[in-house]
């Protein structure tokens, strides 16, 4: 065998693991998938079954067994409310760290990320307890407002670095021009940033579309989100398999759409801008 | 734009997370020191160190402790170990190489808790679970996962969802491993291994530190798919001490010793943070 033969040979093999261990990784959700559209019968019969006639019942009864519709609507609203909010603060804050750095910037930077590591548990009783004072429990607007903080400064971070990368010159050539900060923010900043901006909000809404511990722990009926619906599925309902199968695809599908298309920011962001 | 106007623009972030941080953590350390019961709140009043001697000597904390770090430990050297070995495995091209990097990666955006009951029901199920069937086909005894392996496949669970992350991120920095050094490697006759050691490896520690720090943070509050799958049991044998202090909190009602135990996971969670912050503090630019 040649060298050259050799190396086709082994290139073979490596994309031949790479598909095997793809595969396995991907299996439960591939699983997840087949099973939603399988009778409950058909769910769990052993040896399980790869080729049934698939039934969209377990979709379109969804509604009939499970408040669906309310636990998906409060996760848009929670995701997006405490993203948009976020944003809200965030944006002129980082704006005008990175254009107007000062002797401190770097260190509120880090202790911004800081807060991030305090774990939830530990506040757990305080903001508990603020929450039945002010009535907001098992609101929407509790999570919401939790949800900005927790978020805060992840986004930070993001858009600080989004906004460093925008070149001075342009700046500066701007500034000579005359032009206003509100003008030089609307009209030259934001058109360049615009596509950071959307990507970091869509990122926040994926982390916060899957948050669990202040949802499970802070909502019952009323403001609880599709986690929380997911996580009542765990007994007795949890023994419909195909039903709990539809009722997380739907839960997960569009998140994880957004999720392939954000993973760039998901990498700044979660690494809080280490690794780009 | 003028350094009035910054320190503005500055303020709202700022004071926000402060008072995010400062309220409930005071309060946090408030309650720790008194006797606090939701359901009796007449008995109240300061009792200085019992909350945490309560805590403390409680037959649950130990193996609550040594459960988490436990559940840390497996699933850092579970994620970072696959993880390398996939990220490298995929870094060369071959067919399909874009779908398989989102296949690689979905399962890190399923939330948590359908991620457990995917695992308890359909894969770990000692009946009709996909894992039990195939040992049945293998001749084995299928295995009851949650039941004799508690704490075990609660690490496969979260393994699973964490994974995808370190491909991620060891994926994203070897893209930016200089290319001419590796092929100048190969043409002195370097093999694989050589090249791994001395120069992908290098290349990496920077990511793998990273990755091992956030992945901690996340981990030592690991909590929905405790909650769903065993609810920390049989016994204590899969509760770490975010899940203790959760029990003590919203099915004990009793606020003064939750907030001791949440005392104890602030402290756990700063010496990591302390490394974690000066890490990234290298890389920021300002």
């Amino acid at each position: 065998m040649t060298d050259k033969q050799k190396e086709i040979l082994k290139n073979r093999i490596a994309a031949t693991v790479a598909w095997i261990v793809t595969i396995l990784i991907f299996f439960p959700i591939f699983w997840m998938f087949l099973t939603s559209f399988k009778t409950e019968g058909q769910a769990i019969a052993v040896p399980p079954l790869l080729l049934f006639d698939p039934t969209i019942e377990n979709y379109t009864l969804i509604n009939e067994r499970t408040d669906y519709v309310k636990h998906a609507w409060n996760s848009i609203i929670t995701s997006v409310g405490g993203t948009a909010l976020a944003m809200l603060i965030a944006i002129p804050s980082a704006y005008a760290m990175a254009f107007s750095p000062g002797r401190w910037t770097k260190d509120i930077l880090l202790w911004m990320l800081s807060t991030k590591m305090l774990p939830a548990v530990g506040v757990l009783m305080p903001i508990y307890l603020i929450s039945q004072y002010f009535g907001l429990l098992d609101t929407r607007i509790a999570l919401v407002i939790i949800y900005s903080l927790i978020n805060l400064p992840i986004i930070m971070m993001i858009l600080f670095n989004y906004f460093r990368e925008i070149p001075k010159e342009i700046l500066e050539a701007s500034r000579m021009d005359g032009t206003s900060t509100i003008n030089e923010i609307t009209q030259v900043v934001m058109p360049l940033a615009w596509g950071g901006l959307a990507s970091t909000a869509l990122l926040s809404i994926v982390l916060l579309w899957n948050e669990a511990f202040w949802s499970i722990a802070l909502t019952s009926g009323d403001a609880g989100t599709l986690v929380s619906l997911v996580a009542s599925f765990s007994s007795p309902e949890g023994l419909f398999w195909a039903k709990l199968s539809a009722v997380s695809m739907l839960a997960c599908a569009p998140i994880m759409i957004f999720g392939w298309l954000t993973q760039k920011q998901l990498v700044q962001g979660l690494t809080f801008g280490a690794v780009k | 734009m003028n350094r009035t106007l910054a320190r503005w623009l500055q303020a709202p972030s700022i004071i926000l997370l402060l008072i995010w941080m400062i309220v409930p953590l005071s309060m946090t350390v408030y309650f720790s020191t008194q006797r606090y019961l939701l359901q009796k709140p007449e008995l109240s009043g300061f009792v200085g160190w019992s909350n945490y001697e309560y805590f403390y000597t409680d037959p649950r904390f130990w193996p609550a402790i040594v459960n988490t770090l436990v559940l840390v430990g497996s699933v850092l050297a579970i994620t970072v170990f696959l993880g390398l070995a996939i990220a490298i495995l995929i870094d060369r091209p071959f067919p399909g190489r874009g779908i398989a990097r989102v296949m690689l990666i979905s399962p890190f955006f399923i939330m948590p808790t359908v991620n457990a009951l995917l695992w308890k029901n359909m894969m770990m199920d000692p009946i009709q679970g996909l894992l039990s069937v195939v040992s049945r086909f293998f001749g084995a005894t299928p295995i009851e996962w949650l039941a004799d392996f508690p704490l075990f496949s609660i690490i496969l669970i979260v393994s699973w969802q964490w994974t995808p992350f370190a491909i991620l991120i060891f994926m994203t920095s070897l893209q930016s491993q200089d290319q001419e050094q590796m092929e100048a490697a190969t043409l002195d006759g370097a093999g694989f291994w050589a090249k791994f050691w001395n120069l992908t490896l290098p290349h990496l520690a920077r990511p793998i530190a990273i990755v091992i720090m956030i992945q901690m943070i996340f981990h030592l509050s690991v909590f929905a798919e405790i909650l769903v799958t065993t609810s920390g049991g049989p016994g204590t044998s899969s509760t770490n001490l975010t899940f203790l202090i959760y029990q003590e909190a919203l099915f004990g009602f009793d606020v003064g010793s939750a907030s001791a135990g949440g005392v104890f996971a602030i402290i756990l969670a700063n010496i990591v943070a302390y490394f974690l912050v000066k890490a990234i503090g290298k890389n920021l630019t300002v």
